[in-house]
């Protein structure tokens, strides 16, 4: 469904991506593994259309992603939870998830559904649905960050470290969360550095070292044994 | 006691009507970090238009309502073709572009309308008395009108599905896309919305002073030391700036001239930057 | 190498404490470094690692503890001053000057060592400073390229360009921020190379993510995990230590 054939990416000058090639079937859970600086986030962004891409091919159900601009990805799909949960601080969570909410075709009825689907998930959201998006704690803004991806109703999640910085509680719940939304038929593209979080949830797993992808097995093979794991990501 | 009382509703009626152009100018600024010198021209032009509608119609709020939709037209056009371009580069090359824009409408006023000063009259005639005093009625009814206008935006862009939409791109303008907000569309919609609000000035405008093609200068330069006092892309902050410094000028007047009266918008101006940069009404991040 | 039981260490933290608001993003590390060691400063995302380097090159004023360099507390001193206190430092984002040749943004960096800045003499004058210059360039393999604008290089001239600015300081301590961040792998053995040679006279602080690169290049490494100080020892030891591994793979 998701294809990057050879990606090659650019910050500046700055030569990021290297031929990353990397598959996400409808529905699966992929992890992308790897240490700080390898090019997890950016292999997103380029998804995103957010990095000069300089070479190779990125499709999306057949169709490239080349000519898309950036507010076109969403209606094709492609819902992106990033790093740093950029959450709209100055509006309330409801009016964060209205943002996703109010797309052409969508019906007062089917609103409600997903409004009410996704407070079923993330109970905490409709208690504070009036309240600023700045005022949540951290879990609080991944919960909504996830949960303003999800009213996008998307094919695939890219859901970058989704754990990073939160408490290990919080981290169950994000595992949760991941299960359900694969048990719903998402797609999930998972960056973490969260091993054995990410063992767990992906089916397939990718591993990054400077900007290009080293090794790629099934998650119960790197389960089975976990040599790999440390040579790419332990010290 | 008189002076202060006439002065204090001068300064509440011109507060509003700059309330109305430092507003646009504020959100375009807010949205997109445009720094847009052609906004008191386009001010000047809605000013043009509404008296030219006001000629063949006779209706005064005809003209206005015109202006306004014309300018946010012509406002839309300009944002898509000479600044849209420009996204992304040097923040000097928009000021440029705008400067320029800014020069082309003013000699095209003149080539349009000729030299001569145009009259808007009153929709409204006669005054209203306050204690002894007599004070016109029209300019009331600018400042309610103006004050409605600033209240429908506020409303639209709290509660408006496309003001959520405008709020989120200002905040975090790849997140919006990335939410699917044609960002693009929004940024011209902004530039219309700051449009139409300056021509509605302009025609509110028109009865105190003429219509001329200099009209707009003192405007676009008031509404830039408003902007700033009340904070970078702060719709409120610019609001209550704009009454603030135009009640201080009012007062200033009773003791000098008009003319120099405008200095002490400058003053609060240096003052601000001096000790709350982020705008006087915006409390200064630690 | 006796690195590790030297008596007078050339850099030394105690206690070095920096709290922004309530949080601690350097907390109570207390470092020794001895005279020409190479040492490597890992950690997972948000240790503490450039909060670390900041307080040292003065960007950030500590909290609390001290800095010894050279006998001397340096804590809380500004950059300027640091500078001359002969540390200096390369950074994550490059940070050369584009519009000016390679030659010349040595040159201004050699010359705010040896000389003040005088207005009066021309800089061809400072014969001494183009020299060393000249000899930064070769150390840093750029020396067939000193003519060249700055911003012409590739990614991995522009950072090796960095820490020949560094270098041109002539300084005693070096601070290298991420050097190999964003660089192939031909470049990455490059630049280590290139730090291997300098490291003779010097003593050099390293903070990197990729772990050839520190494992290789270190004598000693020092682990931050939550601004703290989780272990230290030689590569080797680091490697197969536990409490490590499990921070990196969050087990």
């Amino acid at each position: 469904m998701l294809i990057l054939e050879n990606v090659d990416a650019h910050y500046g000058k700055s030569h990021v991506l290297h031929g990353v090639s990397i598959e996400v079937r409808a529905g699966e859970v992929v992890g992308l593994l790897g240490r700080n600086g390898v090019g997890k986030t950016t292999t997103l962004k380029a998804i995103m259309g957010m990095a000069r891409r300089t070479g190779g091919r990125i499709t999306f159900e057949g169709r490239d992603l080349e000519g898309v601009p950036p507010h076109g990805l969403a209606g094709l799909g492609i819902a992106w939870v990033p790093e740093e949960r950029r959450i709209f601080r100055l509006l309330t969570v409801l009016e964060n998830l209205r943002t996703g909410l109010d797309r052409p075709g969508m019906t007062p009825a089917r609103r409600d559904g997903l409004l009410d689907k996704v407070y079923a998930y993330f109970p905490i959201l409709k208690e504070r649905r009036h309240q600023a998006g700045g005022t949540l704690s951290g879990g609080e803004q991944q919960m909504l960050a996830i949960a303003r991806a999800m009213v996008l109703e998307p094919k695939i999640i890219l859901l970058d470290e989704p754990t990073e910085g939160l408490m290990p509680r919080m981290v169950a719940q994000i595992q949760e969360i991941v299960h359900a939304l694969h048990r719903d038929g998402v797609a999930i593209l998972l960056v973490e550095q969260n091993v054995p979080l990410t063992l767990d949830a992906a089916g397939r797993v990718y591993i990054m070292e400077k900007g290009t992808v080293r090794h790629h097995a099934a998650a119960a093979e790197l389960r089975a044994d976990q040599r790999v794991i440390h040579e790419y990501l332990g010290v | 006691m008189d002076q202060i009382i006439i002065q204090t509703l001068h300064g509440l009626v011109n507060g509003m009507v700059l309330a109305m152009v430092a507003s646009g100018l504020t959100l375009i600024f807010g949205i997109m970090d445009i720094v847009n010198f052609a906004h008191g021209d386009l001010l000047m032009l809605g000013a043009f238009v509404g008296a030219t509608v006001l000629g063949m119609t006779g209706s005064y709020w005809l003209a206005l309502v015109a202006a306004a939709i014309v300018i946010a037209i012509l406002g839309a056009l300009l944002q898509v073709t000479t600044l849209r371009p420009l996204i992304g580069r040097d923040p000097l090359t928009t000021i440029l572009a705008t400067f320029g824009v800014s020069l082309v409408i003013q000699k095209y006023a003149l080539w349009q309308w000729g030299p001569s000063v145009r009259n808007i009259s009153e929709p409204v005639r006669g005054d209203f008395n306050l204690f002894h005093l007599q004070y016109p009625w029209y300019r009331i009814v600018t400042a309610v009108v103006a004050g409605l206008i600033l209240t429908g935006l506020w409303l639209f862009l709290k509660y408006g599905k496309y003001g959520i939409w405008i709020r989120a791109t200002t905040q975090d303008r790849v997140m919006a896309q990335a939410m699917g907000i044609p960002v693009p569309l929004v940024y011209t919609a902004v530039f219309a919305i700051g449009s139409a609000m300056a021509a509605a000035s302009g025609v509110l405008f028109g009865p105190f002073a003429g219509v001329t093609q200099t009209m707009g200068f003192d405007f676009t330069v008031r509404a830039f030391v408003v902007v700033v006092v009340g904070g970078l892309g702060n719709l409120g902050g610019s609001i209550l700036a704009s009454i603030f410094i135009s009640l201080l000028e009012s007062y200033a007047a009773i003791l000098v001239s008009p003319a120099q009266a405008v200095i002490v918008s400058f003053v609060v101006l240096v003052l601000t930057m001096l000790f709350r940069p982020t705008g006087l009404f915006v409390p200064t991040p630690r | 190498m006796s690195a590790l039981t030297e008596s007078n260490p050339l850099l030394k933290t105690e206690a070095l404490t920096v709290r922004f608001g309530g949080l601690a993003a350097v907390n109570n590390v207390s470092i020794s470094v001895a005279r020409g060691e190479i040492r490597g400063i890992i950690g997972p995302n948000g240790a503490g690692k450039s909060t670390f380097f900041n307080s040292l090159t003065g960007v950030i004023r500590p909290t609390s503890g001290r800095i010894v360099f050279n006998g001397e507390n340096i804590a809380g001193l500004p950059p300027h001053a640091i500078s001359r206190k002969a540390i200096a430092r390369s950074y994550q984002i490059t940070n050369i000057l584009p519009g000016a040749t390679v030659l010349e943004n040595v040159r201004i960096a050699s010359q705010s060592r040896r000389h003040n800045w005088s207005m009066m003499r021309h800089h061809r004058s400072y014969g001494d400073v183009i020299a060393r210059a000249r000899a930064v360039l070769a150390d840093v393999g750029l020396a067939g390229k000193e003519d060249e604008l700055a911003s012409n290089l590739s990614h991995g001239e522009q950072r090796n360009l960095e820490i020949g600015i560094a270098l041109a300081t002539e300084p005693k301590l070096l601070c290298l921020d991420e050097p190999t961040a964003g660089m192939s792998v031909t470049e990455t053995h490059a630049t280590v190379d290139l730090i291997r040679r300098i490291a003779r006279d010097l003593t050099i602080l390293i903070v990197e993510h990729d772990m050839e690169v520190v494992m290789g290049l270190a004598h000693t490494i020092t682990v931050l995990n939550y601004g703290e100080v989780l272990a230290e020892g030689r590569p080797a030891d680091i490697q197969a230590n536990p409490r490590v591994q499990e921070v990196y793979l969050k087990t």
